[in-house]
């Protein structure tokens, strides 16, 4: 594995961390933001160029933004004084935990029948467009009404009603 | 180690780390982070084994991933807009003190 590998992977995994344990709620948005970019590198270096940039365009553009936004409206950056942490942590801890151990021993396990190294694929954007409309059109048509209905969903939830009216 | 597998392990990581933060943390826009990293571990999953598979020419887990990350925005506008409201309802997003679903 390539040094690049390692430095994008410690990066994401950093962000990532640093998202779930900082005190700060803003700061964890923004820690997650690395780890979004960082993912969006590895994407990259994964050759799925397309996939990289909608990762940079939806999360980092999208998804952090909406988060830093409904942190600011819900007061979320005061630390909590009794802590950030549930009273469960532990548990949840040991959760987290034990779902890495049978993941990272499954791929361990498998690690050694797993595909070397293949010759880089070649897909262009035109490529991608192509399958777009042509052999994934009905799941591209499903995507367009999911997200026309969640971007209304999301409206009509978070509207404010006034006391009394209907 | 072949390439494959540290990605794997790389996404088993952050899997599990946005796990531990869903389950731990007690604001309920923190948990939603934690899902969202669970989701981009899954799509380095799919991009990896899209990959290193045998036929990446035939794109199938790139346009997986694709629809994945398009799903997983229209999740988190969702998810925040309901955080919203149940702040407006209780004027919290401790998931601690929502501990009641009678409103």
């Amino acid at each position: 594995m390539s040094l690049v590998f390692y430095l994008i992977a410690a990066l994401v995994v950093a962000g990532g961390l640093a998202a779930m344990m900082l005190k700060n709620t803003v700061h964890c948005a923004l820690a997650v933001t690395v780890a979004f970019a960082g993912l969006a590198l590895l994407f990259l270096n994964l050759d799925a160029q397309f996939a990289g940039f909608a990762q940079i365009l939806v999360y980092i553009g999208a998804v952090a933004i909406l988060v830093v936004f409904a942190i600011l409206l819900t007061k979320g950056s005061e630390t909590p004084k009794d802590g950030v942490f549930s009273q469960t942590w532990l548990t949840g801890l040991a959760v987290a935990s034990a779902v890495f151990a049978v993941l990272g021993w499954a791929v361990l396990q498998t690690a050694p029948m797993l595909p070397r190294a293949t010759a880089t694929p070649v897909v262009s954007v035109q490529q991608i467009g192509q399958a777009l409309i042509g052999q994934y059109v009905l799941p591209l048509e499903i995507i367009a009404v999911l997200l026309t209905a969640a971007l209304i969903g999301a409206v009509i939830v978070a509207i404010h009603e006034k006391e009394g009216a209907n | 180690m072949t390439p494959l597998a540290a990605y794997l392990l790389v996404a088993a990581l952050l899997f599990a780390i946005g796990l531990a933060g869903a389950l731990t943390r007690r604001n309920a826009i923190l948990v939603l982070i934690g899902i969202e990293l669970m989701l981009n571990a899954a799509n380095l999953n799919l991009i990896a084994f899209w990959r290193y598979g045998p036929h990446p020419e035939a794109l199938t887990g790139m346009m997986f991933a694709i629809f994945s990350i398009a799903v997983a925005a229209a999740e988190a506008a969702v998810g925040l807009g309901l955080v919203i409201q149940i702040h407006r309802h209780a004027k919290t997003t401790d998931l601690d003190q929502m501990n009641r679903m009678k409103g």
